[in-house]
């Protein structure tokens, strides 16, 4: 049954193709720890980190036509509730975090004590993003409330969040975030063989959250999900409430973006509210926009390629990256609204461009 | 300071605050109307009023350059609006997220841009003497009360530009134009007016009035690159609360959110009361989704 799907899917030349670049992007996946230096796997770790987030926005954005500007709210959840373990784990039973001896803090506040516990963190970084993005939704969503509105009112949350981040000192740590962890699971983070076990695991995350959304959109969620993209007052009129579609869908993007959060706090060593605010949020749905919003891999294709790209920029010459990163958006957006993805098209008839695997955008009328 | 008299200075700081937000959020709430569609970039629009401020005082001296400040920074503003919707926003207006996107591109290059040109740090705009005092209550009930020239000063400008544009939405050709552009624009263009023409016009005075708003905020703090970040995030929220295509709507909402966050700040400090700002407009929209006042239904639209 499965081998006889599989050999009618292989039928199809494309296909063929489009497998043998999935199995050689993997292949190149598992291999680069012995293939690139210790510094690029570092990079390529938290990249991949960020790109699981940039999954879910592929989600919401992409198939839900759903504009979040503050995914960074729930990175940073995922990334603080893991960074609080951290702080704790690296000390002996009773000593509080460094950030809160010198804010003159003596016992340790109740909101810190469960995360003692590894396995209430590692459970909180999925739960807590994912029941504050589905109450915010939800709210907003089933009053109808959607578009342009809620893509400010979330950039609103990120706001409020990164302000509230940095003024709640002796929680959070302030403007300078949580950092100098040093053991996870009784593991030393800061060994090599750590750094690629936490590789392997981000990048078995990636690839697990890519599979988990394609086969969501496979599914009759998916379409309905599509359905009220492209024509929400439709969808009502077939008697579908879109709500629960858009939440659940929101929901995900959250979860994500808090497991994206916590490998990412890991990865680098440090989480902080200049990373979850208002211009990194926004940042988030560049490399959607230049990856390609239609595909799932265009999400993923995009967050590499603008990360490396930004690495490289802002080392040589700092100040170009800002100026690169605007006119890149204005352009990518104006021009290229489908993205790398819009440009790869090896699906259809191979007419044109598309016999090379190219397709040239095509203008987009209605949002 | 007395109890009243602290209480009523917050009240001013609210209104002040409130008529600095109304500046702000008119000009995106007169394109939003027209065309649906959001400039990020708007916040930018402050800042150069800002420097044009910064830099017509260089230029022109005596007590009254602020005054001069005021037209160039407006004409300024108004010029680059112009350009914006002319090079990036109208090509976009069909795909309303998307200009979101765009324009917050063209806001980080201006705010790189200000950044190479006139450092990290920012400038100062000095006050001239007639604006740099404060009216003191010395006695009675409300001794101890302060109200700074310049805030005042901003009172009064806010209440100059709304009743500006209201004359000029009710009395003039051009506002007839934009209230029927606004109502319905298909049928607007069939019968002759040119509604290209109509949302330049609108973008570029709402550019305008934000590049005045700039000069106002420079009175009260230096100019910096990101100086209108601090005001835009509030603003959009103002155009959210205020409902479609009312500009009465968006005044009471600048009210609303000025109170708010003057009030909330007796109690809590500036980053609590932004989150209860937000808070505000999430439960405000759970009993009137479509806004203060709502000339179409949000409900139904695509």
């Amino acid at each position: 049954m499965i081998i006889e799907t599989i050999r009618t899917r292989m039928a199809d030349p494309a296909a063929r193709i489009r497998l043998l670049i999935c199995l050689a992007v993997v292949a190149f996946g598992v291999a680069a720890p012995s293939l690139v230096s210790s510094y690029s796997l570092t990079l390529l770790a938290r990249f991949l980190a960020y790109s699981i987030l940039a999954l879910g926005i592929g989600l919401i954005w992409g198939q839900g036509g759903v504009l979040s500007l503050g995914q960074g709210v729930f990175f940073g959840l995922g990334g603080y509730m893991l960074a609080m373990h951290l702080k704790l784990a690296g000390h002996a039973a009773n000593d509080l975090p460094d950030f809160m001896v010198w804010s003159g803090i003596d016992t340790l506040p109740l909101a810190w004590v469960p995360f003692r516990s590894a396995l209430v963190s590692v459970i909180a970084v999925i739960a807590v993003p994912g029941l504050v993005s589905a109450a915010f939704s939800w709210l907003v969503f089933r009053r109808r409330v959607g578009g342009v509105y809620f893509a400010l009112i979330t950039q609103a949350l990120a706001l409020a969040f990164s302000t509230l981040l940095v003024s709640q000192q002796s929680l959070t740590g302030g403007f300078n975030g949580l950092t100098n962890f040093s053991r996870l699971f009784g593991f030393s983070t800061n060994s090599n063989g750590f750094g690629v076990g936490l590789y392997y695991v981000t990048l078995g995350s990636t690839i697990a959250s890519y599979l988990l959304l394609r086969w969501l959109m496979a599914s009759r969620f998916g379409t309905v999900l599509r359905a009220t993209r492209d024509g929400e007052n439709r969808v009502r009129f077939l008697g579908y409430d879109p709500t629960p579609y858009k939440v659940l869908a929101f929901t995900i993007a959250g979860m994500l973006a808090g497991l994206a959060g916590a490998l990412f706090t890991l990865a680098s060593g440090v989480i902080s509210p200049a990373m979850v605010g208002v211009i990194p949020s926004i940042e988030m749905v560049v490399w959607v926009a230049v990856g390609g919003r239609g595909a799932l891999w265009g999400a993923v294709a995009g967050t590499l390629l603008v990360n490396f790209a930004k690495d490289e920029i802002s080392s040589a010459l700092p100040s170009a990256w800002l100026y690169a990163l605007g006119l890149m958006f204005v352009l990518v957006v104006t021009f290229l609204p489908e993205g790398i993805a819009g440009l790869v098209q090896l699906r259809g008839p191979a007419t044109g461009w598309r016999r090379f695997g190219l397709a040239l955008p095509r203008p987009r009328n209605a949002e | 300071m007395t109890e009243t008299a602290f209480f009523l200075g917050q009240i001013f700081n609210g209104i002040s605050v409130a008529s600095l937000f109304v500046l702000a959020a008119l000009g995106l709430a007169l394109s939003f109307g027209l065309m649906r569609v959001i400039n990020m970039a708007h916040g930018e629009m402050l800042m150069l009023g800002g420097y044009f401020a910064y830099l017509t005082l260089h230029v022109v001296p005596g007590p009254l350059a602020i005054l001069v400040a005021m037209p160039v920074a407006f004409l300024g503003a108004a010029l680059i609006g112009a350009l914006l919707d002319w090079s990036v926003i109208h090509r976009l207006a069909s795909r309303p997220l998307d200009t979101l996107l765009a324009t917050w591109g063209v806001s980080l290059i201006l705010q790189q841009g200000a950044r190479s040109l006139f450092g990290a740090i920012g400038v100062e705009v000095v006050a001239p003497r007639w604006l740099d005092k404060a009216i003191l209550v010395h006695q009675g009930p409300l001794a101890g009360l302060a109200v700074p020239e310049a805030r005042l000063f901003i009172l009064a400008l806010t209440a100059a530009v709304l009743g500006g544009i209201a004359l000029l939405m009710t009395k003039t050709r051009l506002g007839l134009y934009v209230r029927a552009v606004n109502q319905d624009r298909p049928i607007a263009s069939a019968t002759g007016i040119d509604a290209r023409r109509i949302d330049l016009m609108v973008f570029a005075l709402g550019t305008g009035i934000a590049g005045m708003a700039g000069v106002v905020l420079a009175l009260l703090g230096p100019v910096t690159p990101t100086v209108g970040q601090s005001y835009i995030v509030p603003a959009f929220l103002v155009v959210i609360l205020g409902g479609l295509g009312s500009l009465t709507g968006t005044a009471i909402a600048a009210f609303m959110v000025g109170m708010i966050s003057a009030l909330a700040q007796i109690f809590v400090d500036v980053s609590v009361a932004q989150v209860l700002i937000l808070v505000f407009v999430i439960l405000f929209l759970q009993v009137r989704p479509q806004g203060v006042i709502a000339i179409r239904s949000r409900a139904l639209e695509s």
